[in-house]
């Protein structure tokens, strides 16, 4: 564990040192990677003149939104669609043409019914991060060990108690495992539709750095990106191991 | 014999099978086992033994004839009997207390009554220091064992045990044998046990009841008049257990050459 840790720090530190100097020895132009010092004073400069701290303030809230929403929507959808065979038989073409539809293809639609606001942007994120927590709750709902429903039945317990004794806990493992994938898929799909329209968030800075042709800005709009993905990853994983606390540490990853 | 209660008069079993036919897994069985009575039903893999104890319990209805505990006919799950299977059934996010205390919480007993029967029974069987902690931490004879107090925690007049012990290793499973027997006698439980083990079931039992191949019928029945039920351990030693053994075997028609192509086939 110590010496894996170990080994990440220093992996970080040679990235860092390869990023500020490794363009430097290897002469490529700092317009096309500019070096990490460049990044940084360009961060600096658009902390103060830019607005950053805003934009990723609006790109989180988009983020946080899109993730909170779409995951209940995707876990009720999932528990409902689990607990009735009936249901997901009717349903089941209309979902598997949505997941096929590539979710980010409606951003520009979004932005055309509801304007330059947040709100397409936390449209397409719901729509993104709603399937794979769907998915995986409806599989895990499925796949509960009928011989513990016998067993509950045994004991006379009722459909709801079956749920909520049973298929509820029993389907958290995979509804987190679903959690984590639309955690970063959220980022996604609130970038994509920041880069479509509108005037906020990252992903307009972003190509608002491309218009300037400010390679740094971009580095710097894909930094931000990372940390507020790596930050709802992070908080997922936090919240996992709370309630997941009673799983052997050899099932709980790392990341 | 005294209060019969569990009972299975004339029931036969039919499973459709997709599109042709059906599928006739237990035909025309009646079994009585009477007030602390043990018995151990036995029989070729397939011949209907779980099928009869769902049935038992009330998890699926006969095709034909009824099954009765405790005088009252089987209408659907019933707190008069409980069952323990071959897999401990521990739900993972309990602690250990809290799986013995399941049924009872699912049957709405309130929490401290539940908690004082939880900790009575893991204390009987020698986990009480474990009572916090979560199945996974526990090895598999221990974990049988819980689930053998969850089976009690419900206090049911009649136990189904379905190949309860068989997998957990031999000298775990002398273990929990015993257990069981002394739990039984002591609480004047009526149990039916299916087993593949022949000589778990004669140590175990007041009776054998052997079925035979599919459609699973009952065709033999043999009465262990051997001292010290509640001691399996005593009870192997007795001269007589071999020759019951070899019995039943002959009945199950081990080692025959008519088995050997059946299985090959
Ligand atoms: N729900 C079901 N639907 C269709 N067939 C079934 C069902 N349950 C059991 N069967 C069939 O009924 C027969 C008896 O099954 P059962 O599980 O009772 O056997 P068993 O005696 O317990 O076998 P084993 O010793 O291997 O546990 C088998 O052929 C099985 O395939
Ligand atoms: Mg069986």
């Amino acid at each position: 564990m110590r010496q894996g840790a170990a080994a990440s720090v220093a992996l970080l530190i040679a990235f860092l040192a390869a990023w500020e100097w490794g363009p430097g020895l290897l002469g490529i132009p700092s317009f096309i990677v500019p070096p990490l010092s460049m990044v940084a004073d360009e961060a600096v400069r658009m902390w103060h003149v830019s607005g950053l701290a805003f934009h990723t303030g609006i790109t989180a809230i988009e983020v946080l939104a899109g993730f909170v929403i779409g995951s209940l929507l995707g876990a009720f959808i999932g528990y409902l669609l689990g607990m009735s065979p009936v249901a997901e038989i009717a349903l089941s073409p209309y979902i598997l043409a949505l997941q096929i539809a590539p979710k980010v293809a409606f951003a520009p639609l979004f932005i055309m019914w509801m304007g330059f606001t947040v709100y397409p942007k936390i449209l397409v994120a719901i729509l993104i991060v709603f399937f794979p927590v769907m998915i995986n709750v409806l599989t895990a709902v499925r796949t509960v060990d009928p011989d513990l429903v016998n067993l509950a039945r045994a004991f006379k317990a009722s459909r709801a108690q079956i749920f909520w004794k049973i298929e509820f806990p029993a389907s958290l493992p995979p509804l987190f495992a679903g959690l984590r994938i639309g955690s970063t898929l959220a980022v996604v799909g609130v970038v994509v539709g920041e880069l479509v329209g509108g005037n906020l968030g990252l992903g307009y800075l972003l190509s608002f750095g491309e218009g300037q042709a400010n390679t740094p800005m971009v580095f710097v709009a894909i930094v931000m990106l990372t940390v507020v993905g790596a930050i709802a990853y992070l908080l997922v994983i936090l919240i996992e191991r709370r309630v997941l606390h009673y799983l052997p540490k050899r099932i709980q990853t790392g990341f | 014999m005294s209060v019969i209660r569990l009972e299975y008069r004339r029931v036969s079993m039919h499973f459709m099978q997709g599109g042709n036919g059906r599928l006739t897994a237990v035909q025309d069985v009646s079994v009585a086992v009477g007030d602390g009575e043990v018995v151990s039903l036995i029989g070729p893999s397939g011949c209907g033994k779980s099928t009869l104890l769902n049935i038992g319990s009330g998890l699926t209805a006969p095709s034909e004839g009824d099954a009765f505990v405790d005088g009252e006919r089987v209408q659907g799950p019933n707190a008069h009997v409980a069952f323990m299977l071959q897999k401990d059934l521990l739900l993972p996010w309990r602690t250990i207390a809290e799986n013995v205390a399941f049924g009872v919480e699912i049957q709405g007993v309130a929490a401290p009554e539940r908690k004082r029967r939880a900790q009575a029974l893991l204390e009987n069987l020698n986990l009480a220091e474990f009572a916090g902690h979560y199945p996974h931490q526990l090895s598999g004879g221990m974990r049988q064992r819980v689930a053998l107090a969850r089976t009690l925690a419900v206090d049911p007049t009649v136990l189904l045990l379905d190949e309860p012990f068989s997998a957990v290793d031999a000298q775990t499973r002398m273990v929990l044998q015993r257990e069981l027997a002394q739990t039984l006698k002591r609480s004047g439980k009526t149990a039916l046990l299916i087993t593949h083990d022949l000589q778990e079931a004669v140590t175990l039992s007041d009776r054998v009841l052997v079925m035979s191949k599919r459609p699973g019928r009952i065709i033999d029945e043999i009465a262990i008049d051997i001292p010290d039920r509640d001691d399996p351990l005593k009870r192997r030693q007795h001269p007589k257990v071999n020759d019951i053994v070899n019995r039943l075997m002959e009945r199950l028609d081990i080692g025959a050459p008519d088995d050997a192509v059946q299985g090959r086939a």
